[in-house]
């Protein structure tokens, strides 16, 4: 679960790391006043759930109050675009205006769970301010990295090595290693998936801060958070995926046009995988569950048919769990229900109570195209383009 | 024989009276398995299917009725402890259903059983079958798989059983399919399964399953190279998923290159496996690897 740039600070700064003084708002009346604390000398920054914020001028360096509030009334209540959003952008519903710092060196600071050595590590680097993902690339040896070990948790020691590494100067590392164990604090105590800090700032004033947070927390971990500030901001998510989140439907909007029912995660990619290669393109990823019933499966057709990209659908079932004449029960019941007409749905069904299904899509006469294989799912997709 | 379960596993169920752990243990003692227990706090005493004693404690099902392997089902808030009282109370093989356990019970978790020296498959798997002996500890349809010589393993549920509804038609039995969950950190990875696999006498080759997100396709591929004779056929799903995204599996997001569909197939590639072209083709690319070979 994303947080927003503004939780993740308040979240650091709660456990005692240093971060700039900054102010929230959503409103453009309360901008001159948020400006006015920092003499006009601030950054406006859009508070988003998407990276590349900056290089779509989402982060703003003003000198004065006026300034603030230009800037601010031509970001507030709009939609931006990044590289990581759709082509509609997200809605900006609030900035953090914040102090501007006289910054001497940009580090790079994060903690995340290794799934590989399935531990905690911490990452850093001396080139902050940069997308890791490059640094990874161009010059993978600037990446230090450490290992937690779960039993006895990040060690200063390890703090104090990483801090050789940076080539932080002598004096600062105390300060460096009280806020690396504390942003580690923060990580473990609120069931984090990932801390970022980057740039993690040395001012000119030798003072480490959180310039820019980015925080996700485990969304398995949820039912034992309990601190309010950390709440989802779901006007981030485009209305359909809010539906189906809410509706306990694991969805993912994609640009095609081939609405995917599936069950399972993996089979669920590996239906949009045959259906790329067949030269159509999916329209979504919809993985409905093993223990879906009709009314879910229902929702997840209704899902399927709000999106108005979609011109076809495949389902795709091996019924295990899942029995195969529910889910039939349950597409039979929302082609019925639809207010709008229904596209063509291409219907393969394997495993439990298959027969059963195919036999209740048959008599139904929704416009079922009922097919054995991969392959002739795919050929009959084609043929309705 | 077979990997993980065989004919002297002595299957102990760890939430057996509730909804989905009793539904799964009859179909399990249905396809042949020995469940010789149950544990629920607070039904001891009960008897479950009128034949399998149900207990309070791991360790008292153990004492009285020698139980080896553990499958359990219990809540995501309380799985983690589950695997451990099952560890501590002598099982040598846990698999663990449950989907949702917050990550960081999950590293704990793994740690203190790889210690323990206990194995681990899961959490959030769909468990092990071995049709060669008729041991089903796990939440697959039983009549999918027939017997033979080809392994399975797989980070996915249903893309197994489409896998294994592939392979069957075309005479090609398995003698293990193990799960080994879709989750980002787990307790036995591809490199575990492959090892066993490729020391066992009765498995001749084995299908890979990945998808996107992490590194175990690429730490599979190392070891594929370096410590694995037997063909190895591998399909990796999610070419289409766009990157930061979790496509249903919470380890199925692509936050790097490495995560990429593409950057796994190149490395299990370079390592000799054969890949599957198309989810399609699981069937028909393994047919021509035994072929080959």
């Amino acid at each position: 679960m994303k947080l927003h740039e503004y939780q993740a600070k308040a979240l650091l700064s709660k456990h005692g790391v240093p971060v700039p003084r900054s102010e929230v708002i959503s409103s453009l009346s309360e901008v001159r006043q948020s400006a006015q604390n920092f003499n006009g000398k601030c950054v406006v920054k859009v508070q988003i759930h998407a990276g590349g914020r900056g290089k779509s001028g989402g982060v703003k360096l003003v000198d004065s109050v006026d300034m603030a509030e230009e800037v601010a009334g031509q970001l507030l209540s709009k939609n931006i675009v990044t590289h990581q959003t759709s082509p509609e952008g997200v809605p900006v519903n609030d900035l953090l205006i914040e102090e501007a710092l006289n910054v001497s060196k940009e580090l790079y600071l994060s903690i995340l769970v290794d799934g590989g050595l399935g531990k905690v590590i911490v990452m850093a680097s001396e080139a902050g301010g940069m997308e890791i993902e490059q640094v990874a690339e161009d010059t993978p040896d600037k990446i230090l990295r450490v290992v937690v070990d779960p039993n006895v948790g990040l060690m200063s020691y390890q703090a104090r090595d990483l801090a050789t590494g940076l080539g932080i100067d002598k004096k600062l590392h105390s300060q460096f290693i009280k806020l690396l164990l504390n942003t580690y604090e923060a990580f473990i105590q609120t069931d984090c998936s990932l801390i970022e800090i980057n740039p993690l700032a040395i001012t000119s004033q030798g003072e480490l801060l959180a310039i820019d947070a980015k925080a996700s927390i485990d969304e398995d971990a949820l039912f034992r958070q309990t601190d309010e500030s950390l709440q989802y901001d779901s006007r981030q998510e485009p209305q359909i995926e809010k539906l189906a989140r809410t509706s306990g439907l694991s969805y993912v909007k994609l640009d095609g046009d081939v609405g995917c029912l599936v069950n399972g995660a993996g089979l669920a990619m590996a239906t949009m995988d045959v259906t790329m290669a067949a030269g159509a393109t999916p329209a979504n990823f919809l993985d409905v569950g093993g223990g879906a019933d009709v009314d879910k499966v229902h929702k997840a057709v209704e899902i399927l048919l709000s999106d108005p990209g979609v011109k076809k659908v495949f389902v795709n079932i091996f019924g295990g769990i899942l029995r195969c004449d529910v889910v039939a029960e349950g597409i039979v019941a929302a082609a019925k229900a639809s207010k709008t007409p229904v596209p063509p749905i291409v219907v393969r069904m394997l495993g439990t109570n298959a027969e059963e299904g195919r036999k209740i899509l048959k008599e139904a006469n929704i416009g079922v195209y009922l097919v054995n294989d991969f392959t002739e799912a795919t050929k009959t997709i084609k043929s309705l383009s | 024989m077979s990997i993980f379960v065989g004919k002297e596993t002595r299957l102990l169920v760890q939430g057996i009276t509730g909804r989905e752990g009793s539904y799964h243990t009859s179909r399990c003692i249905e396809y042949g398995t020995n469940v010789v227990a149950g544990v629920t706090p607070g039904k001891g005493g009960q008897l479950f299917a009128d034949k399998v004693p149900v207990y309070d404690t791991v360790k008292h099902a153990v004492l009285d009725t020698k139980a080896n392997t553990s499958l359990i089902f219990v809540p995501p808030a309380f799985a983690g402890e589950a695997i451990i009282e099952a560890v501590d109370s002598g099982i040598e093989t846990v698999i663990c259903i449950t989907e949702g356990l917050p990550v960081s019970d999950s590293i704990k978790v793994c740690d203190y059983v790889k210690r323990s020296g206990a194995k681990l498959i899961g959490p959030n798997c769909p468990g092990i079958i071995s049709p060669v002996d008729n041991v089903k500890a796990g939440i697959m349809p039983g009549h999918v798989y027939a017997p033979g010589r080809v392994g399975v393993v797989s980070r996915s549920g249903t893309l197994t059983y489409e896998a294994v509804g592939q392979l069957t038609p075309l005479g090609i039995g398995q003698s293990t399919c193990v799960g080994i969950g879709g989750d980002p950190v787990s307790g036995s990875d591809f490199v575990d399964v492959l090892n066993l696999f490729e020391k066992d006498d009765f498995t001749d080759a084995i299908v890979m399953i990945g998808e996107i997100g992490g590194t175990k396709e690429q730490e599979a591929a190392e070891f594929i190279k370096s410590e694995v004779s037997k063909p190895v056929i591998s399909l990796i799903v999610g070419q289409t998923a766009p990157p930061g995204r979790r496509m249903g599996h919470a380890g199925a997001i692509i936050t790097g290159t490495a995560a990429l569909a593409s950057s796994k197939v190149k490395s299990l590639e370079q390592a000799g496996a054969f890949i599957v072209p198309s989810p399609a083709d699981i069937g028909s690319t393994t047919k021509q690897a035994l072929e080959k070979n």
